[in-house]
C-alpha cells in the first residue's frame, strides 16, 4: 500500500520541497500472462480494474492502454454526476454509481472531488414537465432523493437563469436531484489508478492491443504492441473501439461511434452552483472549481472516429444556452474539444459476457459514462471475476439487442448528458 | 509609484499627442493619448501591476505585445457591458473606458489572496487531489466554496447583453491569415492573379511586426512596402480586408470562423446599433496562413515580477506608444532578435544596463550594432533571480551568473540595477490553426520549435508562422504561396526583394535555476497565469504523471486563458531536462479551437431573444388572442390552449368546449397539422415501407390512419393520409413531429432506398386547417354552400372532397379524432382566416365555439385515441396500445417489421394500454403516476405501469386516464394502487374507450 495522502503527509513533504513523492503508479512492462486483462485504461476499465483487485482478491490484472491513461472520454466529459433515470434497470445502475461516488475519495485516499451541488433539469414546454412529472413518480417509489420544483426554486438556485416571462421558453420548473453534482473527471482516473496500482494491478500505458488470440471458443491472450500476453478472461472497456477491438475475436457488435462536444468558457468569479440542464433548447451548463463555465450539447449527426467536432453543433448548443443565461453573452470561449461516445440503438449501455468464453464486454456509455464509473466498474469486475453477469449488470447483456427487451432512456434524456 | 517620466518626450508611432484619452482604472482617473491601448495608457501612467495571478494571487504586469498576454488581464466596461479578462496590449483606449483589474481583494497592492503565496510551500501543483478528504461533508460545505471564490479571474457582467451580434457567411479563393509582410505578399500575389480574396488581421492595422524588425525592401523600410501593401489591396475589387479580426478557428474543409470586433473600440458607434462582434463563416478554397510567431519568456526565479517582459512588447511600448517600460533596463536574450529592443531603448534614452547574452561570445551583426550603440553585452551569463521589494510590486535589479552550454548556470552571481527586464527565449510560430483541423507539426532544431508538417487540407504556411525568420525569405515565400494558390499559378505580382543582416542562431534555454535541484524556495514560472512552476513539472514527472497530457491535467500548465501561447513550449523544455529526453519525444498536447477565446454571443449572432426560435404562429392567431386564448407551446407553434370567458376559469372553459362539440358543434384550429406531400411513381410503395398498414391499396380520394415505427419496432408518429392521385398522397403527422417525420423520409429516401423515384415536400404552413367537429358539423357545412354532395352517403367516412364552400376553396376530409360527425376543412393558408370567421357565422345559429388543445386532448381521450408522445414513449409497439391490427401480415417489409417478431416485443408481461377509472370520480389522477403491485409503508415499491393520459371528462361527469399497465388487457376490472406523495390512488381497470364505444356518433 502507498502512503497514504493527507494534510500531514502535505506538510511533510513541503518540508523536503516535494522531492519524495512516491509515484501516483508503476510504470511496468507487461508480464508474460495474467488472470485478467482489462484493455482500456479509462475510468470504467481502471474501476474494474480496482474492483477485481479490491473485492474479489484478484492481484494478477493487467490494464493495457493504447495511450495514456484517462485519455478518451474520462478526460473529455463535462462531468456531470445524477441517476434521476427512468428505466429501474437505469435506475439501480446509476444510482450505485452515484452512491459510491459519495465516499470515493475516502476510499481511493484522493481527492476526486465529487461535489453533490444539484443537477437540475429545466421544464420548458408542458409535454416536458409532464414528462419529468413520471420520472418524479418513477424514482419516488425507487426510493431516490429527487423532486420536482418550481420557478421561483429554480431562479433561486440558478439566479443568473433567464427568467423573463415572455422568452421564449419560459422556465415552469425543474426536476431536481440534489445529490447529483460534478466530480473532477481526471482524478476519477488517477484515484483509481493509484488505487489499482497499489493493489498490485500493472497498468501498461502506451500498450495498444492489436488482437484477440482464440482458441476455439475460448480467449487465449492478446497480441499487443508490446508482444503477446496470455490470459483466459478479457474485459474490453474501450467505448466506441470495443467494436473493432472484439471484431479480431469474430464478434460484431450494436453500436455507433459520433463526435460529442463540450467547451469550456474563461474562468469566472462563481455564478453558477449547480448543474442545468435545458433539453428543450438543447444544451447544459455548470460552472468549475477554476471558474470556467462548462457547457456540453448535442452529438453531431453523423458517425465518425475523428475528436473534432463540427462547429454548426457547438453553435447550436451556444445559442440555446445564450437565451437560457443571457449573461454568458459577453464572456467568452476559450476551448472546445471533441470525444467519441459509443452509441447503442437503446442508448444504454453493454455489460456482460459474450459468446466467446472469457471475453467481457463493457461499452455503449454513450454521452452519460462519467457518472457511471464507479457502479459500472463494480458490476463488471463482478461479472469477470464470477462469469456470471452481476445482478444489476444483467438487463444491459448483449441477448437484449436480440431479443428485443430494450432500455431506452430517450424519453428521459433527450439531449446528451 | 506615479508621476515618473514613463511617457517619452518623444516617439510612438501609433499614438496622437493631440487627442488625449480620458479613462479610469481601478477608479482612478488617468489620461493616455489616442492611439494608446490599456496596457501602454496604464504603463505611462506609472501604474504597472494589472492584476493578480490565479493561484497564488501574486502581483503582475504586462508581458506580452499581443494576445499571447497572459498576465494583463482586465475587465472593461460596467454592469451589463462589464466583459472580464481582456489582454490590456489588445485592447484599445477610447474616451471614458472603465478598466478594471481582477483577482484581488480588497484592492490591487492589499490582497488576502496573496496569502496564497506565503502558503505556495504546501500547495504545490496538483495539492488539492492529496487534501481536502476529510470530513466528506466538507468538501462541498468548505473546502470547495473556498477554493471558487479564490479562482476564477474576471467577473461576469451584470444583467442580459444590451448589444447585438452577427453573423456572415463568405466564400473565397484565398483566405489569407495575418496581414503582415509574409501575408501581404500572399494576398498581393493572389489578388493580382484575379483570386477573390479574403486577408484578415487580429490586430488594427496592416503590417504585423514590420515596425519593430529589422530589414528593408525594395531599399526602403519595410512600413513603405506595408502601406502600399495595404492600399492596393483596400482598391483592388477582388479582395476583402478586415482588420481586428481574429481566425480563431479552423473546421473540416477550410471552413474558418473570423471573428471581428466590430465596435468594441467604437463606443459610439455600437450607441448607433453597430453590432459589436461579428462572426464570419468563410469557406476558402486555399489558405494562407501567416500568423507569424511569438516570444517565448525564459523561466528564471521569480520571473513573473511586475517590470519583467517579452523583448518585443518591450519595444512595442517604446516605438508604438512612447512608453518607456522602466527607467532601466536590462535585457536577456537567447537570440539576435531581442538586440533590437536594446537598440530601441537606447535610441529612445532608455537606460540599458545591458545585454545578457546565454551564447558565448559576441560574433554578429547584431552585437556589433549594440556595441556600437554603447551598450553593454555580457554574453555566456544568464539571469539567477531578481531582487524585489514591496510583496512583489517592485522590481530593483537582477543577479546574473555565467552560463555555459550544455552545462547550465554557474554560482558566481553579480548583480545589476534595473526596474525592468526584456527577456527573449526564441519565437515560437503559430502553427494553432494549422493543428486545429489535424496538421501535423515537425521540430525545428534551429527555431528549438514546432513548425508546419503535413496537412490534408489545402492550406499553407508562410512566414515566421512556416517557421522562416528571415525576412526575404518570407516576403518570397508569401509571394509564392499566394501565387501557388491560384489555378494558373502564374506569377502577375512584381515581386519586391527584401535585405536583412543574417542572424546567429540562438541556443536554447527552458530553464535557469536559482538554487539547488529543486529550486527551494524560489518560483520560476512556466505558465504564468496559472501560477505553474519549473517545480511542478518536475514533480508531476517524479508522480508518474509522465504523458505530457497527464502532466498538463495535473499542474494546469497550458490551461489559462492564453491556452499555453507563452508556457507550452517552454514546459516542454524543461520536462524535456528533466527526463533526458528530447521535446519532440515528450510529445505535445493539442492545440483546440479557438486560436483566442472570442464572444459567445457572436455565436448566437442574432439568433438571440424574439429571434431565437421564432413562435410559429397560424393564420387564426390574431383572432385566438383576440379571444383571449391562453395558449400552449407545441412544437415551434403557440396553439390556443382553451378560450376562457369572462368569469370562467381554464377548467371551466375546457368543459364547456368539450361539451360544445359533444352537444352542438366546435371548430378548431388544426393548422399546425403535420402535413407532407408525397408524390412519384413510387409514392405508394415509399408509404407501404414506412407506415405499418397498407397504403398502395388506398384509392383516389379516400383517407386512411397510418401508424408509423422506427427500426426497433416503436411508434414515432400516426397520423391520416390522403391520396390525392395515383402518385401523389398527403401524409398528416403529428404537429410536433412535423419537421422531424419529413427529415426521418428523406432521410431514408437519401441514405437507403435511393431508388425510389419520390418527393418529398413539407406543407404545413401553405394550408389552414380547422376541424368541425359535432352532431351539427354537416348543418354548418350545408350552411357553408358546399358545390358537392355531403350527404351521409355521398361524403362517407374516411373520404376526401375538392370544392368550394360558397367562394372559399377546400379540400375537406371527413375524419374524426373526438369521435363525432367531424369534417376537416384545408384552405391556402392565405385565405384562412376569411374561412375561418366564415365557418363561425354559418355556425352561429347552431351554437358553434371554438375548442383549443385541451378539449381536443379530453375529447380524444374519452374515445380512447392514443397521442404519440403521452401513449408512446419511444419503448411502445403497435400491439401495447391495441392497435395490432393496424400492422400490415401481407406486406414484404417496412420499418421495423422485423424488430416486432423479436422475442420480448411479442412477450407476456408486456405495458398494455388501458383505460383507468378512479374510486372517487373526481379524483383526477396525476400525468406519469405510477402503479405498484403491492402498496408498502416506504420505496422502493415494485412499478407495473404508469398513467399516460389523465383528465377530468365532462362528459362522463367521471376522471378518466388511459394506462400502460403489464398485462392491462387481461386485468379488466382490476383495482390497481397509484402511491403519490401524500396518499393512494385506486383505481380501476377498464376499457380504454369511455365513450360511444360503437362509434356511431361519428357515423351518421
Amino acid at each position: 500500500m502507498k502512503s497514504r495522502y493527507s494534510i500531514f503527509s502535505l506538510a511533510r513533504n513541503a518540508m523536503n520541497y516535494h522531492k519524495d513523492w512516491e509515484r501516483a503508479w508503476r510504470s511496468p512492462a507487461p508480464k508474460s500472462e495474467y488472470d485478467a486483462v482489462i484493455v482500456g485504461a479509462g475510468g470504467h476499465g481502471l474501476a474494474t480494474a480496482y474492483y477485481l483487485a479490491k473485492n474479489h482478491k484478484l492481484a494478477n490484472i493487467a490494464v493495457v492502454e493504447k495511450g495514456w491513461l484517462g485519455g478518451g472520454n474520462t478526460g473529455r466529459n463535462t462531468t456531470i454526476i445524477r441517476s434521476n433515470y427512468l428505466q429501474d434497470p437505469s435506475i439501480a445502475i446509476y444510482e450505485l454509481a452515484r452512491s459510491l461516488y459519495e465516499d470515493l475519495s475516502r476510499d481511493l485516499n484522493f481527492n476526486v472531488m465529487f461535489s453533490p451541488r444539484g443537477v437540475m433539469m429545466l421544464c420548458q414546454t408542458e409535454h416536458e414537465f409532464r414528462a419529468f412529472k413520471r420520472t418524479a413518480h418513477a424514482n419516488r417509489l425507487a426510493g431516490l432523493d429527487c423532486r420536482m420544483i418550481s420557478a421561483e426554486e429554480v431562479k433561486k438556485i440558478a439566479p443568473i437563469i433567464n427568467d423573463d416571462p415572455n422568452c421564449r421558453y419560459p422556465i415552469l420548473g425543474a426536476y431536481y436531484q440534489p445529490r447529483g453534482g460534478t466530480g473532477r473527471h481526471d482524478a476519477v482516473a488517477w484515484g483509481y489508478a493509484r488505487g489499482a496500482d497499489s493493489l498490485g494491478v500493472d497498468i501498461i500505458q502506451n500498450c495498444e492491443v492489436l488482437s484477440i488470440r482464440r482458441d476455439g471458443g475460448k480467449v487465449a491472450g492478446i497480441e499487443t504492441s508490446k508482444g503477446f500476453i496470455k490470459t483466459k478472461k478479457i474485459g474490453v472497456v474501450t467505448a466506441g473501439h470495443v467494436s473493432t477491438i472484439v471484431q479480431t475475436a469474430g464478434l460484431r457488435l450494436p453500436i455507433e461511434s459520433l463526435c460529442l462536444q463540450a467547451l469550456v468558457s474563461e474562468p469566472i468569479k462563481p455564478v453558477l452552483d449547480c448543474v442545468v440542464m435545458a433539453n428543450t433548447v438543447h444544451g447544459y451548463l455548470s460552472q468549475s472549481d477554476k471558474g470556467e463555465l462548462v457547457v456540453g450539447g448535442g452529438t453531431d449527426p453523423y458517425n465518425n472516429y475523428s475528436q473534432r467536432g463540427s462547429f454548426p453543433a457547438l453553435e447550436h448548443t451556444v445559442t440555446a444556452l445564450v437565451e437560457t443565461f443571457p449573461i454568458i453573452s459577453r464572456l467568452r470561449m476559450l476551448r472546445m474539444w471533441g470525444g467519441i461516445v459509443d452509441m447503442t440503438g437503446d442508448r444504454s449501455p453493454i455489460i456482460g459476457k459474450t459468446d466467446v468464453e472469457g471475453l467481457y464486454v463493457n461499452c455503449g456509455w454513450g454521452t452519460g459514462g462519467f457518472k457511471s464509473i464507479p457502479g459500472s466498474g463494480f458490476v463488471f469486475a463482478d461479472t469477470i471475476a464470477n462469469d456470471r453477469p452481476h445482478p444489476i449488470a444483467e438487463p444491459f447483456g448483449l441477448n437484449r439487442f436480440i431479443e428485443g427487451r430494450l432500455i431506452d432512456e430517450s424519453v428521459a434524456a433527450a439531449v446528451a448528458h | 509609484m506615479s508621476g515618473k517620466p514613463y511617457r517619452l518626450a518623444q516617439g510612438g508611432r501609433l499614438i496622437d499627442r493631440s487627442k488625449k484619452v480620458s479613462f479610469t482604472f481601478d477608479g482612478q482617473s488617468m489620461t493616455g493619448f489616442a492611439g494608446d491601448t490599456v496596457a501602454s495608457a496604464v504603463l505611462a501612467n506609472g501604474q504597472r501591476v494589472f492584476g493578480r495571478s490565479f493561484k497564488y494571487h501574486r502581483p503582475r504586469g504586462v508581458v506580452g505585445l499581443g494576445s499571447e498576454e497572459m498576465n494583463a488581464l482586465v475587465g472593461i466596461g460596467e454592469g451589463p457591458r462589464h466583459e472580464p479578462n481582456l489582454r490590456a496590449p489588445q485592447v484599445e483606449l477610447h474616451d471614458g473606458l472603465i478598466a478594471q483589474s481582477q483577482n484581488r481583494w480588497p484592492s490591487l497592492n492589499f490582497d488576502i489572496g496573496a496569502l496564497n503565496s506565503k502558503l505556495s510551500r504546501f500547495i504545490p501543483g496538483g495539492f488539492y487531489y492529496k487534501t481536502f478528504m476529510w470530513p466528506q461533508a466538507f468538501w462541498k460545505h468548505v473546502y470547495e466554496p473556498m477554493i471558487r471564490r479564490a479562482a476564477g479571474l474576471g467577473k461576469a457582467p451584470a444583467g442580459s447583453d444590451p448589444d447585438t451580434y452577427e453573423h456572415m457567411h463568405a466564400h473565397c479563393d484565398v483566405l489569407v491569415i495575418g496581414a503582415g509582410i509574409a501575408g501581404l505578399a500572399a494576398a498581393e500575389a493572389a489578388q493580382a492573379a484575379g483570386a477573390r480574396v479574403i486577408i484578415c488581421d487580429e490586430t488594427p492595422r496592416f503590417g504585423g511586426v514590420a515596425d519593430l524588425s529589422a530589414g528593408t525592401i525594395d531599399g526602403a523600410p519595410q512600413l513603405d512596402w506595408v502601406h502600399t501593401r495595404a492600399k492596393l489591396l483596400a482598391e483592388a475589387g477582388n479582395v476583402h480586408v478586415m482588420t481586428r479580426t481574429t481566425a480563431v478557428g479552423h473546421w473540416h474543409h477550410n471552413h474558418l470562423m473570423l471573428f471581428e470586433r466590430v465596435s468594441d473600440h467604437d463606443p459610439e458607434g455600437l450607441a448607433r446599433g453597430t453590432p459589436r462582434h461579428r462572426l464570419w463563416k468563410v469557406r476558402a478554397k486555399h489558405v494562407i496562413l501567416a500568423t507569424g510567431a511569438l516570444e517565448r519568456p525564459i523561466a528564471f526565479a521569480n520571473n513573473d515580477r511586475p517590470g519583467i517582459m517579452l523583448a518585443t512588447a518591450a519595444r512595442g511600448l517604446v516605438e508604438r506608444h512612447g512608453v518607456a517600460p522602466g527607467m532601466k533596463g536590462v535585457v536577456f536574450t537567447n537570440n539576435d532578435d531581442a538586440y533590437l529592443t536594446a537598440l530601441s531603448l537606447k535610441r529612445a534614452g532608455v537606460a540599458v544596463a545591458g545585454i545578457i547574452d546565454v551564447r558565448q561570445g559576441t560574433d554578429s551583426a547584431a552585437a556589433r550594432d549594440a556595441r556600437n550603440a554603447g551598450i553593454e553585452i555580457i554574453p555566456g551569463h544568464a539571469i539567477a533571480g531578481v531582487e524585489s521589494g514591496y510583496g512583489g510590486l517592485s522590481l530593483s535589479g537582477v543577479k546574473i551568473a555565467p552560463w555555459r552550454k550544455g552545462q547550465g548556470r554557474v554560482v558566481n552571481e553579480s548583480r545589476l540595477a534595473c526596474d525592468f527586464i526584456a527577456m527573449s527565449g526564441g519565437f515560437n510560430p503559430v502553427v494553432n490553426l494549422w493543428c486545429h483541423n489535424g496538421g501535423k507539426l515537425t521540430f525545428d532544431s534551429g527555431l528549438q520549435s514546432y513548425r508546419p508538417g503535413k496537412h490534408h487540407d489545402r492550406i499553407q504556411a508562410v512566414g515566421a508562422a512556416n517557421g522562416t525568420m528571415d525576412l526575404a525569405a518570407a516576403l518570397a515565400e508569401g509571394y509564392a504561396a499566394g501565387e501557388a494558390a491560384v489555378k494558373d499559378g502564374e506569377p502577375k505580382a512584381g515581386r519586391s526583394k527584401a535585405e536583412s543582416a543574417p542572424q546567429r542562431p540562438l541556443e536554447p534555454i527552458w530553464f535557469s535555476p536559482a538554487t539547488g535541484k529543486y529550486n527551494e524556495g524560489n518560483k520560476h514560472f512556466i505558465d504564468f497565469q496559472n501560477d505553474v512552476t519549473a517545480a511542478d513539472l518536475e514533480l508531476a514527472q517524479r508522480e508518474g504523471y509522465e504523458s505530457v497530457e497527464h502532466t498538463k491535467r495535473y499542474t494546469t500548465f497550458g490551461m489559462a486563458t492564453d491556452q499555453g501561447k507563452t508556457s507550452n513550449l517552454n514546459g516542454l523544455g524543461v520536462l524535456a531536462e528533466a527526463t533526458g529526453k528530447t521535446i519532440p519525444e515528450i510529445g505535445i498536447t493539442t492545440f483546440r479551437p479557438p486560436y483566442t477565446p472570442f464572444s459567445f454571443g457572436s455565436i448566437a449572432g442574432s439568433l438571440t431573444k424574439n429571434l431565437f426560435l421564432p413562435v410559429r404562429r397560424t393564420p387564426i392567431f390574431r383572432w385566438h388572442k383576440a379571444q383571449n386564448a391562453v395558449f400552449e407551446p407545441v412544437g415551434q407553434w403557440r396553439r390556443a390552449y382553451t378560450y376562457p370567458r369572462a368569469g370562467e376559469d381554464k377548467h371551466q372553459s375546457i368543459n364547456r368546449e368539450i361539451l360544445a362539440v359533444r352537444n352542438k358543434v366546435g371548430l378548431l384550429d388544426a393548422s399546425t397539422l403535420g402535413k407532407i406531400e408525397i408524390k412519384g411513381p413510387d409514392a405508394a410503395e415509399f408509404l407501404d415501407r414506412v407506415y405499418t398498414n397498407m397504403f398502395s391499396t388506398l384509392k383516389v380520394g379516400r383517407c386512411r390512419y397510418g401508424l408509423m415505427m422506427n427500426e426497433l419496432g416503436f411508434l414515432i408518429d400516426d397520423g391520416v393520409t390522403v391520396r390525392l392521385g395515383d402518385d401523389h398522397f398527403l401524409m398528416h403527422t403529428t404537429s410536433g413531429g412535423a419537421d422531424r417525420i419529413a427529415a426521418w423520409l428523406e432521410e431514408w429516401l437519401q441514405t437507403e432506398w435511393t431508388q425510389y423515384k419520390v418527393f418529398v415536400t413539407p406543407v404545413t404552413e401553405q394550408w389552414a386547417q380547422f376541424a368541425i367537429a359535432g352532431p351539427k358539423a354537416r348543418e354548418v357545412l350545408s350552411k357553408l354552400g358546399p358545390d358537392f354532395d355531403i350527404s351521409a352517403e355521398g361524403f362517407a367516412h374516411m373520404a376526401m372532397k375538392q370544392g368550394k364552400l360558397g367562394s372559399h376553396p377546400v379540400r375537406i376530409y371527413r375524419i374524426s379524432f373526438s369521435g363525432e360527425l367531424s369534417y376537416e376543412v384545408a384552405t391556402p393558408a392565405n385565405l384562412g382566416r376569411g374561412l375561418w370567421d366564415a365557418i363561425l357565422s354559418a355556425g352561429a345559429e347552431f351554437g358553434i365555439e371554438a375548442y383549443g388543445t385541451e378539449a381536443l386532448h379530453v375529447l380524444r381521450a374519452e374515445k380512447g385515441y392514443i397521442v404519440i408522445g403521452d401513449e408512446t414513449d419511444g419503448t411502445v409497439t403497435p400491439g401495447d396500445v391495441g392497435l395490432d391490427g393496424l400492422v400490415s401480415k401481407k406486406k414484404a417489409d417496412f420499418i421495423g417489421k422485423r424488430s416486432l417478431e423479436q422475442s420480448f416485443l411479442r412477450s407476456a408481461g408486456r405495458k398494455q394500454l388501458v383505460g383507468l377509472l378512479t374510486e372517487d370520480p373526481k379524483d383526477v389522477l396525476p400525468d406519469g403516476a405510477y402503479a405498484v403491485r403491492a402498496v408498502k409503508d416506504k420505496p422502493p415499491m415494485e412499478m407495473i405501469g404508469q398513467v399516460t393520459s389523465t383528465y377530468y371528462s365532462p362528459t362522463l361527469d367521471h376522471s378518466i386516464a388511459m394506462a400502460l399497465i403489464e398485462n392491462g388487457r387481461s386485468r379488466m376490472g382490476e383495482t390497481l394502487s397509484f402511491p403519490l406523495d401524500d396518499k393512494v390512488v385506486k383505481a380501476k381497470i377498464t376499457d380504454p374507450v369511455f365513450y360511444d364505444k360503437e362509434g356511431s356518433r361519428q357515423n351518421v
